[in-house]
């Protein structure tokens, strides 16, 4: 029988708290462009630098629009991911493209990156026919088999234990194929991360945890949240590979995410990444962060926006433009809002989806309790607009 | 064709489904070189090896959300919860993620490879938490599927069935008879079918309804009435969700009589569902009210577990108030 615990005996009483343990900050460039002294830039070609700057600048343009959308009433819900586009994007730059993306609900750049179509992101903030969801989940709840990108689902941390699960399928598959999972710091207070890493740890899973600390959980601040040093240091109680990286520093974070997943693949570990961030936007379109934190300090973090910081840097390297950069921002616009317009125009998913996908097959029951529905919206058509005109059509 | 019991029965059903398939796993607390505390993972480690027959850390969500993982990537998870009483802090993963996986993502993604175990079920001075039939909680639940064996035999053919099974299944165990119920199970492959139940006695007075260990009580039951010259049909419901209507409303049709037993408390127990559901589709037909002869109200009692359950003695009588209506 083993043991893991091999423990120093001693003859007093002494206590420990952790405080012994510091865990720095990962950061390569500095909010002027420029790296900081003695810092390297990772390994990062010409052609992913623009990619990653490219979805930077979508996602933005994507969540103002939508934001817009949603107080204009065209959109019943919306969530941005201002602030954190370096943590997000960065990271899923590093990975290879088909290993598997478990994100909690902020992470449209990760899924942007991988090449999601404003099209695609339009059919499921509209919950339309074209929604490969059918319309069945709020918006933001995307997802995409293609890509590799796990439908999120709104409880939070549920999808954490899972990236473990899935990343030890994928160890035993031996592809060298890892998985990535995202939550807030918020999040990670749920039992389910403690679960997941634990799991991981013992059962070597090639999973990533990336955590995004931006600072709140809806209105909760982060000392409210946990009283430690952020959530980094509790990887040393399951013995797992950490490191904390400057959320708005695209550099560090995707060189930290390379690392992580070459340990993960490599290894069989799993690997805890901190990202110090902030939230710059409100927590979703049903929210008023100005009940709870000040001008100020968002002030404070605006100035170390990281798509301006990876963008001066794209420009000391020659690889970007300001006559670049006003074409893309306008094409974008453009873009964003015909695909807009388009999107809110199709039809509604049918009727007849409401009762698929809850098993593999329809059961009989089911089935009787749709023939039901069908029957009463055919009588009462003027009380029911979207799926009415579906069944005149479709007949039956 | 070998006797085993309800334990050796279900070892069988995994052997088999790991040999037949390497994308089956089995997993959970001591299920591993120690094979369970019920010892139904008996060997398996052995013969399948540390990755696919193993020891989880003591986290029920843990157990559950790693298994949601590992069938949505496309393996066979066979997870166990040591005792359906524990199966609570797993209630989210396997409501709100298990059942809803292939619904919300509009079926790109799915852990219909999923299949939890679960001890379940009162009858051995296990009090409140080792006593627990949970089905109920999970009936509520659109996107699970709920089975439910009553011997040897059914649990082979339903627990092989339910990992082949397209959609994530809860498959509770009557611990009462994992070793008091023996009887012949064929060596070979076979499955029996999800979401049918099996009518095991025909009669003519009154249809008797149960589920897993209650269904020896009800059978029991039946036995006495009949010797009172009471003809007794009795339906095992096997699969909880979805539950087989046809057989249990052909059946009222004909004796015009229902007596649905399960050890779950009365208020919200699943035998509320069949009889409003049968009182809709046999109401002409119905000569006296549907019982529920069921546990109380109350939470599993050590000492007054006898009083507590729905014994064959309590059924008699239940079906008798029925007849005399």
């Amino acid at each position: 029988m083993t043991t893991t615990t091999a423990s120093q005996v001693i003859h007093e009483p002494r206590f420990m708290d952790g405080d012994e343990f510091h865990i720095a900050t990962f950061a390569l460039l500095q909010q002027d462009g420029t790296l900081f002294e003695g810092a390297q830039a990772p390994e990062l070609d010409r052609e992913t630098a623009r990619r990653i700057y490219h979805t930077m600048v979508l996602i933005r343009v994507l969540d103002e629009r939508m934001l817009a959308a949603q107080r204009q009433g065209r959109l019943s819900f919306y969530m941005q991911c201002t602030g954190e586009e370096a943590a997000v994007i960065g990271s899923a730059a590093a990975l290879d493209d088909d290993d598997m993306i478990m994100a909690q609900y902020r992470e449209q750049g990760a899924l942007a990156y991988r090449g999601f179509g404003i099209d695609e992101f339009m059919n499921q903030l509209f919950g339309n026919a074209e929604d490969y969801g059918k319309g069945r989940q709020m918006p933001i709840h995307y997802g995409s088999a293609k890509l590799h990108y796990m439908t999120i689902s709104s409880p939070l941390a549920t999808q954490i234990p899972q990236a473990a699960g899935y990343a030890y399928g994928q160890k035993l598959d031996g592809q060298g194929r890892c998985t990535i999972t995202y939550f807030g710091e918020g999040a990670a207070s749920e039992g389910d991360f403690h679960a997941a890493l634990n799991m991981a740890a013992v059962h070597r899973a090639p999973v990533i945890f990336f955590c995004r600390n931006n600072g709140y959980a809806i209105s909760t601040p982060s000392v409210e949240q946990f009283a430690a040093d952020g959530v980094a240091p509790r990887a040393f109680g399951y013995k797992m590979h950490v490191i904390r990286v400057d959320g708005n520093d695209v550099l560090a974070v995707y060189a930290a995410t390379r690392e992580a997943r070459r340990i993960a693949v490599e290894h069989n570990q799993p690997v805890l990444i901190e990202a110090m961030t902030y939230r710059l936007a409100a927590h979703s379109s049903s929210d008023d962060p100005s009940g709870y934190r000040s001008k100020k300090e968002e002030a404070l973090w605006r100035e170390k926006d990281p798509v301006n910081r990876m963008r001066l840097w794209m420009l000391a390297q020659e690889w970007w433009s300001d006559d670049e950069e006003k074409t893309l921002q306008e094409q974008l616009r453009r873009e964003v809002l015909e695909t807009m317009k388009r999107a809110e125009k199709r039809p509604p998913p049918p009727l007849a989806s409401l009762v698929e996908d809850v098993y593999a097959e329809v059961p009989a029951r089911l089935q009787e309790q749709l023939d039901a529905l069908e029957a009463h919206v055919r009588r009462h058509p003027e009380a029911y607009p979207k799926s009415a005109p579906g069944l005149d059509q479709g007949g039956a | 064709m070998p006797t085993m019991n309800l334990l050796q029965a279900i070892n069988n059903a995994l052997d088999i489904a790991m040999e037949s398939d390497p994308r089956v796993l089995c997993f959970g607390e001591d299920v591993g070189g120690f094979g369970g505390v019920f010892r139904a993972t008996s060997h398996l480690q052995e013969k399948y090896g540390r990755e696919r027959c193993f020891n989880t850390p003591l986290v029920e969500q843990g157990i559950i959300g790693f298994a949601n993982g590992l069938a949505a990537q496309g393996h066979k998870p066979v997870a166990e919860i040591q005792f359906a009483d524990y199966i609570f802090p797993a209630f989210d993963q396997i409501v709100n993620e298990s059942a809803k996986f292939r619904y919300r993502s509009g079926s790109l993604f799915e852990v219909g490879g999923l299949t939890i175990r679960a001890p379940y079920g009162g009858g051995i001075s296990g009090g409140l938490y080792h006593s627990q039939s949970p089905e109920a909680y999970f009936a509520h639940t659109p996107g699970l599927k709920i089975v439910v064996p009553r011997n040897p035999h059914q649990a082979k053919g339903l627990l092989l069935a339910a990992i082949r099974d397209p959609d994530p299944v809860l498959f509770f165990e009557p611990k009462r008879l994992y070793r008091a119920s023996t009887g012949e199970v064929p060596e070979a492959d076979y499955q029996l079918p999800l979401g049918e139940a099996e009518v095991i006695k025909e009669g003519s007075d009154v249809t008797l309804l149960a589920w897993g260990a209650q269904v020896e009580v009800t059978e029991k039951a039946a036995e006495l009435a009949e010797k009172e010259g009471i003809s007794c049909e009795v339906i095992d419901l096997r699969s909880i969700l979805p539950w087989d209507v046809e057989t249990v409303a052909q059946s009222v049709l004909k004796t015009g009589r229902l007596v649905i037993s399960h050890e779950a408390p009365l208020t919200g127990g699943f035998a509320g569902e069949i009889a409003a559901t049968i009182a809709e589709r046999c109401f002409l037909y119905l000569e006296s009210p549907i019982q529920r002869v069921t546990g109380l109200d109350t939470p599993f009692p050590l000492t007054l577990e006898k009083e507590y359950l729905p014994n064959h003695l309590k059924i008699v009588e239940a079906i008798k108030a029925s007849i005399d209506f």
